[in-house]
């Protein structure tokens, strides 16, 4: 057991740790009220204009986000399996499952990017170029801003979480991951499936509103 | 991984499917016109998928109770930023 992996402010390991999962879970509390302030502005929006929300919320494309939430649900368990490999020391899943958990991660932000360049193609960026239904037009826009300030900003997080899953790939690489210092892997973990959360209500609120009525 | 190692992983498989199952019964009944139901059910499944992965996959399970009061707390004032909102712009006449 490398006596580096401990920081010389804690008295030992665990309490380094109990310090570190808590430090992360301060953090996704400030995150999940910084989302709540979108999601309680999309509801009251939603309140307001049901009708121009279902129209506009039918433009989105349905599978796309569909098949991303699946791939962010798959990609939460290849995660949790490389915390499970980083705690049982086994590197090389490890950096399997960090990798998988990566390239979904990947695929996920491709088809956000596929369906952006559709709704641009449409014109449904809200401004001067936007386009819609004329009973619609106005509203339709309240929507497709609240859509991509909380796509992006979810699409933002991920990217984010690329960059810290790049760190953890170095860092298992490296052998700087241990069973004994596998909390790295650990709170970064906690960050991607947070991130997962969010998208798990993003999809059925802006994806599904109103599917019925066609 | 030794057998012992795939034992332990069994909740994490099983946690996935029921995601999964939850992401299509979503999708379904997104087509049925349930009238207000329609956002009570879609919030209410999305509610179960998100305490699914906090429980097992952010291990709140085995986490310690100052985590909990933590991820309590931000709950709770979630909880009083829609609760407050909604009680003005519900109210307006």
């Amino acid at each position: 057991m490398p006596d580096t992996a401990l920081a010389h402010q804690f008295e030992d390991l665990d309490q380094q740790r109990e310090v570190a999962t808590l430090g992360m879970w301060v953090f996704l509390v400030t995150e999940l009220l910084f989302f709540g302030g979108l999601f309680l502005t999309y509801s009251v929006y939603r309140g307001w204009y049901p009708e121009d929300f279902a129209a506009a919320s039918h433009e989105l494309i349905v599978w796309a986000g569909t098949l991303n939430t699946v791939v962010l649900i798959t990609s939460s368990l290849t995660m949790v399996l490389a915390v499970h490999a980083a705690e049982g020391g086994h590197r090389r899943a490890l950096i399997l499952f960090l990798l998988a958990t990566m390239a979904l991660g990947c695929v996920f932000l491709s088809v956000k990017a596929f369906e952006y360049r559709t709704e641009y193609l449409e014109h449904h960026i809200p401004g001067w170029g936007f386009q819609f239904k004329a009973d619609h037009f106005l509203h339709a826009q309240i929507f497709f801003s609240l859509y991509f300030v909380m796509t992006g900003l979810h699409a933002l997080h991920m990217i984010n979480g690329l960059g810290v899953m790049a760190v953890m790939v170095w860092l298992s690489y490296r052998g700087t991951i241990t069973p004994a210092y596998s909390n790295p892997i650990e709170i970064s973990g906690l960050y991607w499936h947070f991130v997962d959360i969010i998208w798990i209500f993003l999809f059925p609120l802006l994806y599904l509103i109103g599917r019925h009525v066609h | 991984m030794s057998t012992e190692s795939r034992a332990a992983t069994r909740p994490y498989y099983v946690v996935f499917i029921a995601l999964l199952v939850c992401t299509y019964l979503t999708w379904q009944v997104a087509f049925f016109d349930l009238g207000r139901l329609n956002a009570i059910a879609a919030l209410g499944i999305a509610g179960f998928k998100a305490t699914l992965v906090v429980w097992y996959f952010m291990h709140a399970r085995t986490s310690s109770r100052l985590t909990w009061i933590v991820a309590f707390g931000g709950l709770l004032w979630l909880f009083i930023l829609l609760a407050l909102t909604a009680g003005d712009y519900l109210t307006r006449g």
